[in-house]
């Protein structure tokens, strides 16, 4: 059963090039239903994988499978293969069965737009090159799903090119992933020479892990933080975090699927991945730590500022990676990708259930013209108050579980980093706080005018069954997603199944009972305190309130505006030298110069072309004479 | 009696030199043309007085292929002439420089 790990491949693949090839006959929703089953079926192959995994010993569940040769070049021998073992699988799981139930959502979402069939298309080949980027067996195979999955972010996030804002939002995820992908690259490269092989755990020698003697410590803090810069790229974190929240002009469907639950969890599962190495090095794991511990601050500071209720969902997207990626740093490897799955579940929940909400006023966007939605959309207000719940950390929800995982681990590694954490805590609360009561608290808003004279909205209307059914579902696991890893069960539970990936390389947190109590109870005061505030300001029917949403927050913290200051102004000021210097002048003067020269040495010359035969024969004698010159003085002084 | 070859080289190259200033100061094409023809034969000239200093047989052969040559030449470059004295009703060359540069 393990060896059907190819078919998660397969049916995703096979749904794009069915939907490249007769997509546009069979239009909507036919072609929105094959894309669904398409992933649905790499959904059901992983659950059978799965089984069939959880069915061996513990100690052999690393099941790697070579189909063919890539190429080989030297002593490089690419092989096409997928690995499976405990944490594959869960990415696995969790991707398929989100991806699943966003293409269903998306049928509906959809529905009427020009390019229904391509966005299925987009969607199947992103599935692909995840499942891709998470089953590959060598670093190379997993560099083609992690562009894959760039390029197709860039394709969804630029879904609406005609918008002049969209389509730059794409460039700028592109540029911003390039910057990463050059560290993937060149970590590889640095890999690849230090052990001779880039296969994670088969090959010559036991592939990476096998040869880690031979990087030493300073090698592997080099690739490490090459890899790092490869996450903090496609996972959104400083200093390469600008672009996810222009990438909310995607559909919102996407913003679920690539921007929230799977595709910028790819740089923390590199990270997992790479845990052997990871371990060699103690000063790359502090800089992952502070870098997660500071994003996820940082980023929770704006979204307490955002109008936009898909920029704050974005924020908080970026802050909560954050917490994933302390959780790598401090080496709470299960802790990271704990919250990463029930992160895909409340994270994908929430962005479908503003999904929801936009569709059903007319695609506004702005949090300050909602108001009361709670008598329009039931459904909708019930799910989305549970992934609420959720990320704020109220517990019984999953996400209560799976923060407190991560600040345990962090509380007994650094005790600034957790502090950070638990401040961020608070805003995480505070920020969701402030969007629900503002989004369906309250008293309607959308039936007046907006705010720079747009007439009001019509009365919003619930959405359709199947955008329903996935807010269901998925809420089903954000509110229970916890019992996957609950601190007092050590048996059948996540920490012990990916126990077998990090053996070895598992930080242990040795908290006593009382600590792990104290920490959990401190967990949920910062929750309570921060959604109490939150209510407690934002309840009343006055929503300008520029004290509490300051332009250093609103504008980002003024990042994108010193990227415009140190590299924009001058790179654009270097392109105008170039373009009118060194083009116009060097290079153009070069070319236009050995023309010139051509046409002065022409015009010089062309005076001896006299026309008279005479002056030709004058030239024949002086020329005669000159060599008999030269003879006769050969032959006298010679 | 015989003269001695350096008369003959003498008169050879005063008839050359005729041939080349005249070539260079007239301006009428037939006058050139028959000033061509005195250096091409000062030049058999030197030829034959030195086959006969030389008792080289070879300098007599040249002078039949020179002579060939020659005629040929004049036949292509009488055509030429009467060629353009129809088209321009000139024989003056200064008049024929559709060449200048």
């Amino acid at each position: 059963m393990v060896h059907a790990a190819y078919l998660m491949l397969l049916f995703p693949l096979a749904g794009f090039l069915f939907l490249v090839a007769f997509g546009r006959r069979i239009g909507d929703p036919a072609a929105g239903w094959v894309g669904t089953v398409a992933v649905g079926g790499a959904f059901v192959v992983a659950c059978i994988v799965l089984a069939g995994l959880i069915g061996l010993p513990a100690d052999h569940r690393v099941v790697v499978h070579n189909y063919f040769t890539w190429f080989s070049s030297g002593g490089l021998s690419v092989p096409v293969g997928t690995l499976v073992d405990p944490l594959s699988m869960t990415m696995c799981m969790f991707v398929t069965g989100v991806s699943a139930l966003i293409h269903l959502y998306s049928i509906g979402y959809m529905k009427n737009d020009r390019d229904y069939t391509k966005f299925f298309v987009y969607l199947n080949l992103f599935v692909f090159s995840m499942v891709l980027l998470v089953l590959a067996d060598n670093l190379l195979l997993t560099f083609v799903g992690w562009e894959g999955v760039g390029v197709c972010s860039y394709f969804l996030v630029a879904f609406w090119f005609q918008r002049e804002s969209a389509a730059s939002a794409g460039k700028k995820a592109f540029i911003y992933n390039r910057i990463g992908d050059a560290g993937f690259l060149l970590a590889i490269f640095l890999i690849f020479e230090k052990t001779g092989t880039i296969q994670y755990e088969s090959g010559p020698g036991g592939g990476i892990f096998g040869q880690l003697s031979h990087p030493g410590g300073g090698t592997a803090t080099v690739a490490v933080l090459l890899l790092f810069l490869a996450a903090t790229g496609k996972s959104a974190q400083i200093p390469l975090f600008n672009w996810l929240p222009d990438a909310m002009e995607g559909p919102t469907p996407v913003s679920a699927l690539i921007h929230a639950a799977t595709m910028v969890t790819a740089g923390v599962y590199l990270l997992c991945r790479m845990n052997p190495l990871l371990h060699l090095t103690t000063p790359g794991m502090e800089v992952i730590a502070s870098i997660g511990a500071v994003t996820a601050f940082v980023a929770a500071t704006i979204a307490c500022a955002q109008q936009d209720i898909k920029k704050v969902l974005a924020f908080s997207t970026i802050s909560q990676i954050g917490y994933m990626v302390l959780a790598v740093g401090t080496g709470a490897y299960v802790a990271a990708i704990f919250l990463m799955v029930v992160h895909a579940f409340f994270k994908g929940l929430l962005f479908l259930g503003a999904g929801s909400v936009i569709h059903g006023l007319q695609d506004e966007q702005d949090l300050k013209r909602m108001g009361a939605l709670r008598r329009y959309m039931r459904w909708t207000t019930v799910t989305f108050t549970i992934g609420f719940l959720a990320i704020a950390g109220i517990p019984p929800l999953s996400g209560f579980w799976a923060k407190g995982d991560v600040l345990d681990n962090a509380f007994a590694h650094y005790k600034v980093l957790w502090a950070i954490g638990l401040i961020t805590a608070v805003l995480t609360a505070y920020y969701m706080s402030r969007l629900e009561v503002l989004a369906f608290g309250g008293e309607p808003r959308f039936d007046k005018p907006g705010p720079h004279g747009e007439p009001p909205l019509h009365t919003p209307h619930e959405s359709p069954w199947v955008m329903r059914i996935p807010l269901v579902v998925l809420a089903f696991f954000a509110f229970f997603g916890g019992v996957l890893n609950l601190p007092w069960v050590h048996t059948h539970d996540l920490e012990s199944w990916l126990a077998p990936v990090f053996s070895g390389t598992l930080y242990n947190d040795n908290l006593t009972a009382g600590a792990e109590w104290a920490l959990a109870l401190t967990d949920t005061a910062a929750a309570l305190i921060g959604v109490i505030v939150a209510v407690w300001l934002w309840r009343g029917a006055e929503v300008d309130k520029p004290a509490l949403e300051p332009q250093f927050l609103q504008r980002v913290w003024y990042w994108d505006d010193f990227y415009d200051t140190i590299i924009g102004r001058p790179g654009q000021r270097l392109s105008t030298y170039l373009a009118w210097v060194v083009d116009a002048r060097v290079i153009d003067g070069a070319v236009n110069g050995t023309a010139h020269l051509a046409k002065v040495t022409g015009t010089a010359a062309r005076k001896l072309q006299t026309g008279y035969a005479r002056n030709y024969a004058l030239g024949i004698a002086l020329g005669m004479a000159l060599i008999i010159a030269f003879m006769l003085s050969r032959t006298w002084w010679g | 009696m015989s003269l001695s070859g350096a008369w003959y080289l003498g008169l050879a190259a005063v008839v050359f030199t005729i041939g080349a200033i005249g070539l260079l100061v007239r301006r009428n094409v037939l006058i050139m043309f028959m000033c061509i023809e005195l250096m091409l034969n000062a030049a058999n000239l030197t030829f034959v007085t030195f086959a006969r200093m030389l008792h080289d047989i070879g300098g007599q052969a040249v002078v039949f292929f020179v002579l060939v040559v020659a005629a040929a030449e004049v036949v292509v470059g009488l055509g030429i002439v009467v060629t353009n004295f129809r088209r321009r009703s000139t024989t003056v060359a200064d008049d024929l420089d559709s060449l200048k540069g």
